[in-house]
This record gives C-alpha cells, sequence and structure tokens, in this order.
C-alpha cells in the first residue's frame, strides 16, 4: 500500500458515521420530546452549540485563537434584527442566510488583519474589532437602538408555514434543523482535504507551507467560513428571541464561547455541542445556588480545567462511555479523544 | 491654547497612569511571553486594599499607597507560586483560559465582599484642586501622579539597566536555558519580577482610583489598555510601553474632549492599524516570538 492511498484511506475512516454519532443525534432529537416545557432554554443551548461549532473551526482546526468572535455574532444578529424590522426580506430562512453572509464578508475582511502576525497580535485584533464594533454599535444609536437594542422585531413565519409561538416550539426545532445542516457541512468541510490542510497548518504552518499548502489563502477561507457560521449563530438569536442589544458584542460573549469550547474539547466538531450542554447547564446550576455571583464559579470551572489539563478530563470523562460502547459496538466505535489543541 | 495644554498634562497623567498599570504586564507578557489578561485584577486588588485603608481604618493616602504595593505583590507572588508557574510553558490557549478564569472569579470576589458600586478613594485636601502655571490649570492630583510615575519609570529603567538582578532578568528572558546554565535562578528571578509588577499594579489601581473609577469590573474594563500598550508598546525594553502609554493617554483625553461621539472608536483603529503596520509593536524587536 503507498503512503498516499494509506492516508487517504485512513482519512476516509475517519470520515465515516460512528454509531456515537448517530446516537448523539438521535438524542438531540429525542430530548424535544422529552422536554417540551424547555424549549427556551434548549434554543439557547442549539444556538450556543452553533456559535462553538463555529469558534471551533478557527480555533480546534485552524488553531487560530480568536477573543472576539462575538464581533460576527453580533453583526448576524443585528442583521437579521435590521432586516426583519424594516421588513427587507421578511423570510426567516432567507434573511437568515443573508445575515450569515454579511458576517462572512465582514469576517473575509478581517481574515487580512488576523492572519498576520503571532498569537498575541492575533488575540488583540479579534479583541479590538469586536470592542470596534460594539463602540459603533452605540454611537449609530438611530440605526442600532444603542444601549436600547432593536426592539419591536416581529417575525414572519419560517417558510410561510410555520409561526414562532410563545413557547419557543418552531424556534427550537428552526434551530436544531439549522445547526444539523450546518453541522453536516461542516463535517463534510473538515474530512476533506481542505479541512486536512487545515490540520496541517494547525500542528506546523511552516512544514505546512513547506509541502504546498497556501497557508494564508486556507486560513482566510476558514476564518470566512467561521463568521458565516458565527454569524447564522447570531441571527438565530434574533430571530428566536426577537432582541438584538449590545451585548450581542461584549467580551463576556467571546470568552464564555471559549470556555464553552474547552469543556467540550476543541478539533472534532461535537466539542462545541458537548459544551454547551454542559455550559448551560453548569450555569443554571450556579444561578441556582448563587444568583448574583455565578461567574466566580465559571472562572474557577475554566481555571480547574487549564490546570488539570484539558486533554485529562477528556479521558477522565470519556472512560466511562467508552468502557460501554466498547461492550456493545466492539473497539474501533470508542469516542475518540478529542485531536491535539491549538498552540 | 490653556485648555489645550491642560488637557495634554491630563493625557500624560493618564499615560503615566496608564505605564505604572501595565509595565508589570510588560514583563510577563512581553519578556516572559505569558498572556496575562488577569493584570487588571491585581491593580484592583492594590486599588480596593488602599480604599479600606483609607476610608474604613483612617490610614493617610500617602501610608496606603506602599501597603497597597505590597499587598498586591503578594497577592501576586501567592498565585505565581501556586498557579502560573505551571503555566509558562503551556499554549497561549491555556493561558488565556486560565487568566480569564481569574478575572472572572476575582470580579465575582470583589463584588461579593465589596459590593459593586463604584469606590472612591478619600484624598488628602493638599491634592485637591489646581494649581495655576504660567496661565495653565494643572490637578494637583495629577501632578503628583506626574511626578510619582515619572520617578518610578527612572527608577525602573535604572533597575533594569544597571542592577545585577536588571542583568539577570534581561539575560534569562532573552534564553532562560543558557541562563539556568550560567547559575542564575531564573524560576526565582521570574518569581520575583512578577511579583514586583503585581505591586506596581496594585499602586497603579490604589492611584487610579481617582481618575479610572474603581469598581468590581475595573479588570474587564481596562484589560484592552493595557494590552493596547504592552502589543503596541513592544517588549524590548521599557521605553517602548513608556511611550505607548503616553501616546494611548493622550490619544484617549484628547479624543474624549474632541470627538466625544466617537468614543473609543479612535483607540482600537489606530491599535489595529499599528498592529498592522508593526505586529511586533512600534518599539518591538524584529523577531516574532
Amino acid at each position: 500500500m503507498t503512503a498516499l492511498s494509506d492516508v487517504s484511506s485512513h482519512a476516509m475512516a475517519s470520515a465515516r458515521w460512528r454509531i456515537s454519532e448517530v446516537a448523539f443525534w438521535v438524542l438531540a432529537l429525542a430530548c424535544a420530546f422529552l422536554f417540551p416545557s424547555r424549549y427556551l432554554i434548549m434554543t439557547d443551548i442549539v444556538r450556543l452549540g452553533l456559535f462553538a461549532l463555529s469558534l471551533d473551526l478557527i480555533l480546534g482546526y485552524a488553531g487560530i485563537v480568536s477573543l472576539g468572535h462575538a464581533a460576527f455574532f453580533g453583526v448576524g444578529a443585528y442583521s437579521a434584527g435590521l432586516l426583519a424590522l424594516h421588513g427587507i426580506i421578511n423570510e426567516p430562512v432567507i434573511a437568515l442566510v443573508a445575515a450569515g453572509f454579511v458576517a462572512a464578508v465582514l469576517g473575509f475582511l478581517t481574515s487580512f488583519l488576523v492572519i498576520r502576525g503571532v498569537d498575541l497580535t492575533r488575540l488583540m485584533v479579534t479583541l479590538g474589532i469586536a470592542l470596534l464594533l460594539e463602540a459603533l454599535a452605540e454611537r449609530f444609536s438611530d440605526i442600532t437602538g444603542g444601549t436600547d437594542g432593536l426592539q419591536g422585531i416581529e417575525m414572519q413565519p419560517i417558510l410561510g408555514l410555520f409561526t414562532f409561538d410563545m413557547f419557543g416550539k418552531t424556534g427550537f426545532f428552526y434551530s436544531l434543523i439549522v445547526l444539523f445542516i450546518l453541522f453536516l457541512l461542516a463535517r463534510r468541510v473538515v474530512h476533506s482535504p481542505f479541512g486536512l490542510s487545515l490540520r496541517a497548518i494547525r500542528n506546523n504552518p511552516l512544514r505546512a507551507a513547506a509541502i504546498g499548502v497556501p497557508v494564508n489563502r486556507r486560513l482566510i477561507a476558514v476564518y470566512t467560513l467561521a463568521a458565516f457560521y458565527a454569524g447564522i449563530a447570531g441571527a438565530l438569536f434574533t430571530q428566536t428571541t426577537a432582541l438584538a442589544s449590545l451585548d450581542v458584542f461584549s467580551f463576556e460573549r467571546s470568552a464564555d464561547l471559549m470556555l464553552v469550547l474547552v469543556i467540550g474539547g476543541t478539533g472534532y466538531l461535537y466539542g462545541g455541542l458537548i459544551g454547551a450542554v454542559v455550559f448551560k447547564m453548569l450555569q443554571e446550576l450556579f444561578q441556582s445556588i448563587t444568583p448574583q455571583y455565578w461567574l466566580f464559579w465559571i472562572g474557577l470551572v475554566l481555571v480547574v480545567i487549564v490546570m488539570v489539563g484539558r486533554a485529562r478530563i477528556h479521558r477522565w470523562v470519556l472512560f466511562v462511555p467508552n468502557l460501554v460502547i466498547r461492550q456493545f459496538a466492539g473497539r474501533k466505535a470508542a469516542v475518540a479523544v478529542p485531536e491535539g489543541d491549538a498552540s | 491654547m490653556a485648555s489645550i495644554l491642560t488637557n495634554l498634562f491630563d493625557g500624560v497623567a493618564y499615560g503615566m497612569l496608564l505605564f505604572v498599570l501595565a509595565c508589570g504586564l510588560a514583563v510577563t507578557l512581553g519578556l516572559m511571553n505569558f498572556v496575562n489578561l488577569a493584570h487588571g485584577a491585581f491593580a484592583m486588588a492594590g486599588g480596593y486594599i488602599c480604599a479600606v485603608l483609607v476610608n474604613q481604618s483612617g490610614w493617610p493616602f500617602f501610608a496606603a499607597l506602599p501597603l497597597a504595593f505590597v499587598g498586591s505583590a503578594v497577592i501576586g507572588i501567592a498565585l505565581e507560586r501556586t498557579l502560573y508557574r505551571h503555566l509558562y510553558s503551556r499554549s497561549h490557549l491555556d493561558q488565556v483560559l486560565f487568566s480569564i478564569g481569574l478575572v472572572f472569579m476575582s470580579v465575582a470576589a470583589v463584588d461579593y465582599i465589596m459590593g459593586s458600586s463604584r469606590v472612591f478613594i478619600k484624598l488628602p485636601a493638599a491634592l485637591e484642586g489646581q494649581i495655576d502655571l504660567f496661565g495653565v490649570g494643572i490637578g494637583r492630583y495629577r501632578l503628583m501622579i506626574v511626578v510619582i510615575c515619572g520617578l518610578l519609570t527612572l527608577a525602573l529603567q535604572l533597575i533594569l539597566a544597571k542592577t545585577r538582578f536588571g542583568s539577570r532578568l534581561r539575560a534569562a528572558v532573552d534564553d532562560p536555558r543558557a541562563a539556568i546554565g550560567l547559575g542564575i535562578n531564573v524560576p526565582q528571578v521570574f518569581a520575583f519580577t512578577f511579583a514586583f509588577g503585581c505591586g506596581l499594579a496594585g499602586l497603579g489601581g490604589a492611584l487610579s482610583a481617582e481618575i479610572l473609577g474603581l469598581d468590581p469590573y475595573f479588570p474587564l474594563k481596562f484589560m484592552i489598555y493595557f494590552l493596547i500598550v504592552v502589543t503596541v508598546g513592544g517588549s524590548s525594553s521599557i521605553t517602548g510601553p513608556f511611550l505607548a502609554s503616553l501616546l494611548l493617554g493622550i490619544a484617549d483625553v484628547a479624543g474624549k474632549y474632541y470627538v466625544p461621539k466617537l468614543g473609543p472608536f479612535v483607540i482600537y483603529t489606530v491599535m489595529i492599524v499599528i498592529l498592522l503596520w508593526r505586529p511586533n509593536g512600534l518599539f518591538g524587536r524584529t523577531a516574532a516570538r
């Protein structure tokens, strides 16, 4: 077997759907029917999961550490809000895609700033862009509503058929379907040669360039794609909650997002989704214990995760499920420990 | 004309304050290459120590300032010995996550202990009001800040350039392995430097309560300013961050005075442009670290 066919067969094997993955999505769908009174929080989780998926694309696969990913979330949120408020595009699905594209354009433009420089510069530039947009949104309050946010958004029925109800049922299924479609796309992307080249870049940009990977072009492409995803997540936020306020750009949102992704693990797509579930549950728990000071416990979780070591925690967590899965489906079906992280 | 000069002076005072706040970060982030977003938390600690001593225990302001320095330095060295030192060799992502976690914890803890409202430190009467210097109104408090921070800057430059400890630090930063080989106790040097930087931040926090405002969200609000000082200033010496802080201080005060509508827009734009033009900072070394 030649090296080339070995690589491609390895890539093909890792791209195959596993039982655990199917189980994950069945479980997600089952939740919709198991907890009919919890649609709002579940919508929140789905949205956060999509947002984290977007960060995973650049952090887990391309190794870009971003502190300002909320910029794209915010742009998507405001785009969707403005489109609906002024009746430019009334149909939510088209508006969703349009908002995603607005964010993608911003992502494309700012990617040139991000690919320059080392980690620290990237941190500063991404953070700076998010803060800049927040300042802009505050400045042009006649368009964005300033600190009051966009008010009076009324969403039209999805595809003209499904109206948003007050229990959030429509919103939840809508978000879940959007998440699933975008997940499929992301899965296809990261298992393609393009995705493999991203991993090569993450592991060693110099070596990737030496074997002929156009590093900067790949980074621009994935950054734009991630911005598109984040924009969609933001637009979902506006469409399902019917509001958009300045805090969509806030630093806390970007920081929380990092925590979500870190809880779930980077670089295998499900990290963001699992992390979103765990994060929201932790948040609920902490808020019920100390309503005002839950930030402390979130901070503590972050510190503990880093001190113990992310890889080690994931191994512990996956130990029992893997044991079970191995019993039923043989060795190969075990859930993989997330691959290495961004450096 | 006079108002321009007054603004300029305010800007200089603000910039010098930023320098004292951020120069500890210039060492950890710039020299030790550790992304410490929690630097503002140490400044906040110093500010609150000073506030408690002055307002509740009735200490004179100038006696409380050294205590703010010492208190923050002690907290700094305790955290360095227990937590930070394990993370020097970890990835930037880990460092970012860890320090964000610390910031969140400090914000909530201070909120819990001290309450969420802004804290004011009672100033001695000698520091209030303005003095008139050749027709230019100069705030006494700001004048004091310029004097203290100016002296500190000089002292830092001398320590770094002339003393044995300064040369040890520079050696440890340039090449830790070679420095260890020469018998320099690198972890100790780093720990001491870290504590000193935290102490300076605490002193800056105590001084800045009057100008920047002191509340539990201080570390989050001013994080970006500290980072700007270090990234824009570069890390080759303390002159870079010093000039960057002056620039930032003057630009911020002038921006708020002359174009209040644009808000912080100007500063962020300038920062992004500078970082694009010189990714290693205005006065940085050319080699990426």
